[in-house]
């Protein structure tokens, strides 16, 4: 009588509400970038061809594969502030290593990579252990990770990389358009990335550390082990990024990534996933990526002035904030 | 005072004392869960009463004293320990993921895998398990949530009391309960109290602490009253009176 | 009572002036240079240097708090690089009253007269010379001109690309200019806008560039698009990194500045003041030169080992 009445009148809400709130916010970023692509196709014929898109998936890698390490951090319901100076150093490190030590490319690239990975621990050790705020804890380590390289490096770029660092950066021709093994890398890690918090326990650990840390300890999960774990991979990536930008560039380039901190958070903010924790897509990291360097070059090629590009990412970070919180509240009434 | 029952206790607690600064929350507080039964724990504020359910399900580690279950003595290090031991607990705060789903949450932190190679060694989930089990799961208790797949905040608050305590039923051993039907209305402290007796049914002894009189003489077997951190009595509910039991309680008897 | 105090003190003569120097950052090689050249020349002179710099370009607080230091330190001259050519202002006016002589290096402050003078390089005329080395080397063949500047707002990067285009001889607006981007001075953001660019136009063939690091990446993708051999691709700053570019054929002209000669002239007009009260004025120009290994007759120019005996850096 009574479990029955409630099983006919929860089985018409469920229906209604059961797959919506996850839906708008994985195809709302995906609906925007299509926008934007349409909007830019129709204002310039140069826009809509493989190696344009080739072309503006090459200048989203490094932003993209650090939005993975904030990604994580921010669905712990955590910030990193620290991810660009980070990635900074771990270019320098390794193209130094490459260039003055003489090791190998690949004995150089992992020196870079353990740096990057010893400051991601260093974060997440900061946060668990000591319980300090995220965002205290990486904007000291930002300083720390700059201040290292401008000595290390004396603030001059490294140049004279060996071929064997700038591998990531060749390509290879996929159709039409040149594709680089960097941008390749770049998809494959999103996609496990994603396959990991979608279809194991510690990604959800992860969605219910952010989404209820408390829950989670009680539930019996170590919160300290997740979240330093979270922090060391997203050094990883950083270091991974780090590679992407030699790469790209062709230097170790002391003064790169200053912007970065704020432009992988605008990347995860677009893409939808909650500054709060505990919700949100991954890939939508990689379309909120790929947003902001479609508004860069569509732009470009219609000649608008730079400064727009500035005023229009403001607003698509308040209007990505606001839609998911509007379609939030709806699925909850 | 009830006869001694000579089963030995699933879980045992003694002499436990915790402390906070200069406040004793738990000052040499025994306590004895008997096989298949509801042992409500009742106390005025103040009287210890989650703390003590805290230190039997883990969430923190007492100062002092012992915890046995079936006779051996186990030390909780954390919530996981509990768990391993069999022991599921709903908190106040019901302590799930809003976020996530009812599957999800009925699952968290015991997540099932796939079989085989995916799931030793690429650790992949086996997510259609978990849906039909979790259905399966809440049929049993006959519970009216139509999909696993809706998150928990989606929820009304008897449907999400209901979620936590049917994720307690997963218990092999003992479930433990604090305050189950404090935030509910009439309509849904009756479904949880029913609720509550099909998990003993299922064969699992349930502790759960509550203020709510009626309910506790409506389902335990005994009741556990609590006063400043210790334990005074241990009376049955077809012995005593609502009003006397009150009386222990504040310490007017 | 301690204003009584301070005026019965017995005012002996000042062994060594302290003077003190501000720069927008503490790393960069542009400023280590100047630092550099302004201990030299306080040694020389027997001044006190004291240094200190913003923590990132624009940070106008670090620099406020460093001038109020060095004036209750006893400084008789600040000479400053500001990150915030307005903002600054107060600060240093406060300093000024203070009997403190206030020498802006490498950019003006906004209004300029808010200090006593301005050591720097005329940045319009640093890009005046590219551009007019960039139409000679194009020897009357149509221009399709890229600009890939600083940054909205910077003062620098506006006269830099004002100047190259007065040198070019063409207007704001003119259809020549194919494609204008942002690239914060940045080396991949330069990269970045380089390819969006050529994306616009294939068929860029002149490139200006408000710094050496933006120059490397437009090259960069210059090279990926096979244009590198025939594209004009200019710069401004003079720095040893940027110099090798140009003798290795990456960068064809750049403007050479002197970061060094703006604090020892600095050190100098300070030291003048401590010792006679005269006060420094006006703006002197501290010099750039067209630094290229293919030098052009319409433009005076020297080449790269020039270049790399008076560049800054490494």
């Amino acid at each position: 009588m009574g479990a029955g009445a409630n099983r006919q009148r929860d089985k018409a809400q469920g229906t209604r509400d059961k797959g919506r709130e996850p839906i708008i916010s994985a195809i709302g970023p995906v609906a925007a970038l299509l926008l934007a692509c349409a909007f830019f196709a129709s204002q310039s014929d140069r826009f809509l061809s493989a190696q344009n898109f080739s072309l503006i998936l090459q200048q989203v890698v490094v932003i993209g594969v650090i939005a993975i390490g904030q990604t994580l951090v921010v669905l712990t319901a955590g910030i990193d502030l620290s991810c660009g100076m980070v990635m900074a150093l771990g270019s320098i490190v390794m193209s130094k290593a490459a260039v003055e030590l003489g090791m190998s490319p690949g004995a150089a690239i992992v020196g870079g990579v353990m740096i990057t990975v010893a400051f991601g621990f260093l974060n997440g050790a900061l946060v668990t252990l000591v319980r300090l705020p995220s965002f205290i804890v990486t904007l000291g380590t930002l300083n720390i990770a700059f201040a290292i390289t401008q000595i290390y490096s004396e603030s001059q770029t490294v140049s004279g990389l060996p071929d064997g660092m700038l591998v990531l950066g060749d390509t290879f021709r996929a159709g039409n358009a040149a594709v680089t093994y960097g941008t390749v890398l770049m998809l494959t890690l999103y996609g496990l990335v994603w396959l990991a918090l979608r279809e194991t326990a510690v990604g959800r650990h992860v969605y219910a550390v952010g989404n209820n840390a408390e829950a989670a300890r009680l539930m019996g999960i170590s919160t300290t082990r997740l979240i330093l774990g979270v922090y060391t991979f997203a050094g990883l990536m950083y270091g991974i990024a780090a590679l992407l930008a030699v790469a790209r560039t062709g230097v170790g380039d002391p003064q790169a990534g200053q912007t970065d901190n704020l432009d992988s958070i605008t990347a995860v903010v677009l893409g939808g996933t909650s500054l709060f924790g505990g919700r949100g897509v991954i890939l939508g990291s990689l379309v909120g990526a790929l947003i902001v360097g479609v508004f860069r070059n569509g732009l470009t090629l219609m000649g608008v002035a730079s400064v727009y590009q500035i005023l229009i990412t403001g607003v698509l970070v308040i209007l990505a904030v606001a839609t998911d919180q509007v379609s939030r509240r709806r699925s909850l009434r | 005072m009830t006869p001694t029952d000579t089963r030995t206790p699933v879980l045992q607690a003694r002499g436990l004392v915790k402390r906070y600064g200069h406040v004793t929350a738990l000052d040499g507080v025994d306590l004895d869960l008997l096989p298949g039964e509801i042992l409500a724990v009742i106390g005025d504020n103040g009287a210890g009463k989650s703390t003590l359910v805290k230190a039997l399900s883990g969430a923190l580690v007492p100062d002092g004293g012992e915890i046995r279950v079936d006779g051996r003595v186990v030390k909780f290090r954390g919530p996981g320990d509990a768990r391993r031991e069999g022991i599921e607990t709903v908190y106040q705060d019901l302590a799930v993921a809003p976020a996530m789903t009812v599957a999800e949450n009925l699952f968290l932190g015991r997540e099932i895998r796939k079989a085989g190679l995916l799931g030793s060694m690429f650790r992949l989930l086996d997510k259609k398990r978990m849906l039909a089990d979790a259905a399966a799961h809440m049929d049993s208790l006959q519970i009216g949530i139509a999909s696993m797949r809706q998150p928990v905040e989606s929820l009304s608050g008897g449907q999400r009391q209901a979620v936590a305590v049917a994720r307690s039923a997963f218990a092999r051993h003992v479930v433990i309960m604090d305050e189950p039907t404090a935030a509910l209305g009439v309509k849904e402290s009756r479904m949880v109290l029913d609720l509550i007796r099909r998990v003993r049914d299922k064969g699992l002894p349930v502790i759960f602490i509550s203020h709510n009189m009626p309910h506790v003489f409506d389902v335990a077997d005994r009741i556990h009253i609590a006063r400043l951190g210790k334990r005074v009595a241990v009376v049955s509910p077809r012995e005593i009176s609502m009003a006397d039991a009150v009386a222990i309680m504040t310490g007017a008897i | 009572m301690v204003m009584a105090l301070l005026a019965a003190a017995p005012a002996y003569p000042q062994p060594q002036p302290v003077i003190g120097l501000i720069t927008k950052t503490e790393t960069n090689p542009f400023f280590v240079k100047m630092r550099e050249g302004a201990a030299e020349t306080a040694k020389a002179k027997g001044a006190r240097l004291m240094t200190a710099a913003g923590r990132f370009d624009g940070d106008n607080a670090s620099q406020v708090t460093a001038i109020e230091n060095m004036v209750a330190a006893g400084a008789k001259a600040i000479l400053i690089t500001p990150s915030e050519t307005k903002a600054i202002v107060p600060a240093i006016r406060k300093a000024r009253a203070a009997g403190v002589m206030v020498i802006a290096l490498d950019a003006p402050t906004e209004p300029q007269d808010a200090t006593d003078a301005l050591f720097a390089t005329d940045n319009f005329k640093a890009g005046l010379l590219i551009g007019q080395y960039a139409k000679a080397a194009m020897a009357g063949k149509p221009a399709k001109i890229a600009t890939l500047d600083l940054a909205p707002g910077i003062t620098v990067g506006q006269l830099r690309h004002d100047g190259f285009l007065r040198g070019f001889g063409i207007k704001e607006g003119d259809p020549g200019i194919v494609c204008s981007a942002d690239t914060q001075g940045d080396q991949a953001k330069g990269q970045t806008a380089m390819e969006n660019c050529l994306q616009r136009a294939a068929d860029i063939n002149v490139v200006y560039t408000i710094n050496e690091p933006a120059a490397a990446g437009a090259y960069r993708a210059l090279r990926a698009a096979g244009r590198d051999k025939s594209v004009v691709l200019v710069s401004v700053d003079g720095g040893c990194a940027g110099v090798r570019n140009v003798k290795a054929g990456v960068i064809a002209a750049t403007s050479q500045q002197y970061p060094l000669k703006m604090a020892s002239l600095g050190v100098e007009a300070a030291v003048e003041y401590a010792k006679s009260g005269k006060k420094a004025s006006g703006t002197i120009d501290t010099g750039v030169t067209l630094i290229t290994d293919k030098p052009m007759k319409a433009v005076d120019s020297k080449d790269t080992t020039f270049g790399m005996d008076g560049c800054w850096g490494k």
